[in-house]
């Protein structure tokens, strides 16, 4: 491993701290009693949207602190989050089709789907930017990057924080600290003109 | 003036106060029970009358009315449907139908509901086509998708107020 992949010392906390406390939030997850009333599509793609919100916080740290590797990963996992997401909205479909057709068109009852609609659309939206990255000025690519994010942040915060699902309210609420921690602070170090 | 102004105001307040006493006369105009967004959501039309539905262990309760005159209304076919604990909203065993006794009333005896797609909530219809097996059948389909308080609770009362076709 080349030493360009090395977080720098006053890191090594923050970046424990953020897979701590996704480790801890998927093994909360893991333990909900709910579980056990629920086939494994269903399973699978709630597992999927607490693991894409996992690794929002990791995104800030390697796209500033991690070198020219770290820049790699961050789009790898850039990739995996919007695959993630893919798994999650798919996984729901095949469990209840009229309730995900609802959340697409707007018209669901519930308040957190517009979130996570939000968020799902503004996910996509990054993707097909990134690609088109080297065809884009780099401050217009990094203003859309970072409005993009805001959306996909809150959106996901959103939509997290008012389910009632598997995941354990006190990790929840800490993930969610944390992914807005992190977001906050990539915003911050990110110059924008 | 001011003591005046505070009086009249006072005066106005018993006035509004007086007329809302008054309102149960204009009460007998029981308003009707609108479908609710996402209340048909995995209908399967058709299920069973049913006494219990799988194990039970859950208590659907409710009543079911006629808009206006709010007359209960007896014989009527009310289906219901939800995440349980025995499965998914969208199995054939999660559904099950009753129908309302001489007040109107109904009652079901089904898994207890566990949060599904981010709320414990059930589902309940009221099918004209469906009940019209039944000898009725002259109101309007009404879907509801009604939240539980708390995901432990062990019962939930639905209201239906039905409108004439």
């Amino acid at each position: 491993m080349s030493s360009s992949f090395w977080l720098k010392p006053r890191l090594l906390w923050p970046a424990i701290a953020v897979l701590a406390v996704g480790v801890w939030a998927l093994v909360a997850a893991g333990q909900s009693p709910y579980l056990q009333y629920r086939d494994w599509v269903y399973v699978i793609s709630g597992f999927a949207g607490i693991a894409a919100l996992c690794l929002f916080p990791v995104q800030p740290i390697l796209a500033h602190e991690g070198g020219i590797n770290g820049r790699l990963g961050h789009r790898w996992i850039g990739a995996a989050a919007f695959a993630l997401v893919l798994v999650h909205v798919g996984g729901l479909w095949i469990t209840s089709p009229p309730d995900v057709i609802d959340a697409l068109l707007f018209r669901s009852p519930t308040p957190f789907s517009v979130w996570g609609v939000a968020s799902m659309i503004a996910i996509f939206a990054l993707g097909v930017v990134a690609i088109l990255r080297r065809r884009i000025a780099p401050m217009v690519w990094r203003r859309v990057h970072m409005a993009l994010v805001v959306l996909i942040v809150g959106g996901a915060v959103l939509h997290t924080v008012l389910i009632i699902g598997t995941m354990g309210q006190v990790s929840k609420y800490a993930l969610c600290a944390v992914v807005l921690l992190a977001a906050g602070w990539g915003v911050w170090r990110t110059r924008l003109s | 003036m001011s003591r005046l102004t505070m009086n009249r105001r006072r005066l106005l307040g018993a006035a509004g106060a007086a007329s809302l006493v008054g309102m149960p006369a204009m009460a007998q105009s029981v308003a009707p029970t609108p479908t609710m967004r996402g209340g048909a959501n995995n209908y399967r039309p058709g299920a069973p009358i049913v006494e219990r539905i799988g194990g039970g262990g859950f208590l659907m309760t409710g009543r079911v009315r006629r808009a206006g005159d709010g007359a209960p209304l007896a014989g009527r076919r009310i289906q219901m449907w939800a995440h349980t604990i025995e499965g998914h909203e969208r199995d054939w065993a999660s559904h099950g139908a009753t129908l309302t006794d001489a007040e109107g009333r109904f009652q079901m005896d089904m898994p207890q509901i566990v949060p599904a797609f981010g709320q414990a909530h059930g589902h309940l219809a009221y099918d004209a086509d469906e009940d019209a097996a039944f000898g009725g059948g002259e109101f309007q389909t009404v879907f509801l998708r009604p939240l539980m308080a708390s995901p432990n609770d062990k019962t939930l009362n639905v209201e239906f107020v039905l409108v004439e076709a």
